[in-house]
C-alpha cells in the first residue's frame, strides 16, 4: 500500500474523529440499533520526535456483547511513519557517506552529527479479533488473532487463554499463550551479518563494481522469526476499593532478530572510522517479565500504579514504574496525569563502536535501543462527554530518553563526539467513543 | 526456577481465601476506571511507542511480535 493512500485513510479518519461530535448530535435520534449494540472507540495519535521520526496512528476498537458474556472485540490500526532513524554509526569530525538500505543511493551526514538514515518511511495496517466466552460458571476462555502488515514487514499471531474465577469472583487465575510469526522483507535485502557496509561508489572504478561489491554483502531477500509467549496471572480484589494484578510471563524468540538497517563503526586508534559493518545479533532470545498493577479508589480519585521487571538472556534488564491518577473534576469530566519511569541495562553485545585493531565479535550492535538507557514520560489527559453522551478525551505526553555512557574507552577524536544523544518526543492524542 | 517460584508465590499470596468484598459491595469496583482494561487504547498506543524505542516489551500482556517499527 502506498504511503499517500494510507495517509489519505488517516486523514479521512481524522475528519471522522473531528466531526464526530457534530455527527453524533445530528444523528442522536436516528442512531441505528447496530451502533447501539457495539461499543466503538476511536483514537487519533500524532507522535513526533525532534528531528527524527514522526508517526500518525488511527485506531478503531469494536466490542459487542452477544449476551451471556459472549464477547467479540476487534481493533483496526492504521499508522504512517516517516523521518530519520539512527543507523548505528558513530558521529565523526568529518562528513560521512552511507548507502541507503535499498542499496540504490547514498546519503551524507554532516561533521559532528549523529548519523541518521532519513529514508525511514512506512505504513502499517493492523487487524485484531478476540472472542471471549464462558466455558462454565467460573471458567472463561478467550481466543484471538492479529495481522499486521507494512511495506516490508508481516506479523501474524494467534493467542488463547483460560481464566478461573473463585472466591466470589474476588480471585481470578489466568493462563495464556501466544504464537507470532514475523517476516521481514526489506527493500535491498537482508545483509550478511558483520560484512562491510560499502558506502562510497567514488572509491570504486565504476558504479557497476560498487554494485557488485554491495550485492556480495546481501544474504537473502527475506527472513523470519517466531515468538512464543506464556503468561500466568492472578487478579485479587482485596477490598471494595483495591484490586491487584500480578503477571508472570515468559517469551521465547527464535529466528532473525538482527536489525537489517543497523551498522556498527570500526574505529581506528585515532578515533576515525575505518569502515562500518552490518550488525549481528543472536538468533534466539529468552525473556521473562514480572508485572504488578494495583488500583485504589479514593473518594476523590483513582490511583493506578504498576511496576514491571523484565530480564532476558541478552542481559537486558529493565525496570518500569508507571502511574495514572484519574481525577473527576465535574459531573462527567476528569483530569488524568500520567508518569512513567523506565530504566534499562545494555545487551551484552551492545557496543557504540568497535576498535578496528581488535577481533570482531560474533555478535555486536550499536543500536542505542538495546544500550543502557533511561526514559521518562509525563502526560496529562482531559476527558468529558459530548451533549449526546459520547465520551471524548485529549491527551498530551512528553517522552524523554537518555542513553547512558556504556563505559567503552573512546579513542582520539571520539572523545569530542556525542555518542549517546538523547531523544525526546511529543504525543498528542484524541479519543472518541461512538 | 525463578519462574516457578514466582508462580507459586503469586498463588500463595492470592490464596488468602475469603479476602475481598461481598458482591453488593462492589459498586466502586464496577466503575470503568477501576477495571484493569481501562485506558486500553492509550496503553495499546503507548506499547507501540515503547516497543519501537526500548529494548523490552510485554508484561501487562503478551510481548509478541507485531511490527518492524524502527
Amino acid at each position: 500500500m502506498q504511503l499517500k493512500d494510507v495517509s489519505g485513510l488517516i486523514a479521512s479518519a481524522a475528519c471522522c474523529l473531528i466531526s464526530a461530535d457534530v455527527i453524533a448530535n445530528e444523528s442522536i435520534n436516528t442512531e441505528s440499533d447496530w451502533l447501539d449494540d457495539w461499543q466503538i472507540d476511536s483514537a487519533l495519535m500524532l507522535y513526533s520526535e525532534v528531528d527524527r521520526v514522526s508517526a500518525l496512528e488511527a485506531v478503531f476498537s469494536f466490542k459487542k456483547d452477544f449476551k451471556d458474556e459472549h464477547i467479540f472485540s476487534g481493533k483496526l490500526v492504521i499508522d504512517s511513519l516517516t523521518g530519520a532513524s539512527a543507523n548505528g554509526a558513530v558521529s565523526q569530525p568529518i562528513v560521512q557517506t552511507f548507502t541507503r538500505p535499498s542499496g540504490n543511493a547514498q546519503y551524507t551526514v554532516k561533521a559532528n552529527e549523529t548519523p541518521l538514515d532519513d529514508t525511514f518511511k512506512d505504513t502499517r495496517v493492523q487487524i485484531n479479533g478476540q472472542w471471549t466466552s464462558p466455558f462454565s460458571a467460573d471458567i472463561t476462555t478467550s481466543f484471538g488473532g492479529q495481522l499486521s502488515k507494512e511495506y516490508d514487514y508481516l506479523s501474524l499471531s494467534v493467542n488463547g487463554s483460560i481464566s478461573w474465577d473463585t472466591n466470589f469472583n474476588n480471585t481470578s487465575y489466568s493462563l495464556g499463550g501466544s504464537y507470532a510469526y514475523d517476516e521481514i522483507e526489506p527493500e535491498g535485502g537482508i545483509p550478511i551479518a558483520l560484512t562491510k557496509h560499502y558506502s562510497d561508489p567514488a572509491l570504486f572504478a565504476s558504479q557497476a563494481l560498487f554494485d557488485q561489491a554491495y550485492s556480495s554483502t546481501i544474504a537473502t531477500t527475506s527472513s523470519d522469526k517466531q515468538t512464543f509467549d506464556m503468561l500466568f496471572g492472578v487478579t485479587q480484589v482485596w477490598t471494595k476499593r483495591l484490586i491487584t494484578l500480578i503477571n508472570v510471563g515468559i517469551s521465547k524468540v527464535d529466528g532473525y532478530i538482527t536489525d537489517p538497517f543497523k551498522i556498527v563503526s570500526r574505529v581506528q586508534s585515532d578515533g576515525y572510522t575505518l569502515d562500518n559493518i552490518n550488525e549481528s545479533r543472536p538468533d534466539s532470545r529468552n525473556k521473562q517479565s514480572y508485572f504488578m498493577q494495583s488500583k485504589y479508589h479514593f473518594d476523590w480519585a483513582i490511583f493506578d500504579v504498576s511496576y514491571r521487571y523484565s530480564t532476558d538472556d541478552w542481559e537486558i534488564n529493565s525496570h518500569t514504574l508507571e502511574s495514572r491518577i484519574h481525577i473527576p473534576s465535574k459531573l462527567t469530566s476528569y483530569w488524568q496525569p500520567h508518569v512513567r519511569i523506565y530504566q534499562q541495562s545494555a545487551a551484552e553485545f551492545y557496543a557504540p563502536f568497535i576498535l578496528s585493531q581488535n577481533e570482531t565479535p560474533n555478535y555486536v550492535s550499536a543500536d542505542y535501543r538495546i544500550g543502557d538507557l533511561n526514559a521518562i514520560t509525563l502526560g496529562l489527559k482531559y476527558g468529558d462527554q459530548t451533549q449526546a453522551g459520547n465520551p471524548y478525551s485529549i491527551r498530551l505526553e512528553y517522552y524523554f530518553q537518555t542513553s547512558e555512557d556504556s563505559g567503552h574507552a573512546r579513542p582520539g577524536v571520539l572523545q569530542q563526539q556525542d555518542l549517546y544523544p538523547s531523544v525526546s518526543a511529543i504525543v498528542v492524542q484524541y479519543n472518541y467513543r461512538f | 526456577m525463578k519462574i516457578i517460584i514466582s508462580i507459586l508465590l503469586t498463588i500463595t499470596l492470592s490464596a488468602c481465601a475469603n479476602i475481598g468484598p461481598k458482591p453488593w459491595e462492589k459498586g466502586l469496583l464496577a466503575e470503568e476506571q477501576m477495571t484493569l482494561e481501562a485506558n486500553a487504547i492509550d496503553m495499546g498506543l503507548d506499547d507501540h511507542i515503547y516497543f519501537s524505542k526500548e529494548g523490552t516489551s510485554g508484561g501487562r500482556s503478551f510481548a509478541g511480535g507485531g511490527c518492524g517499527c524502527n
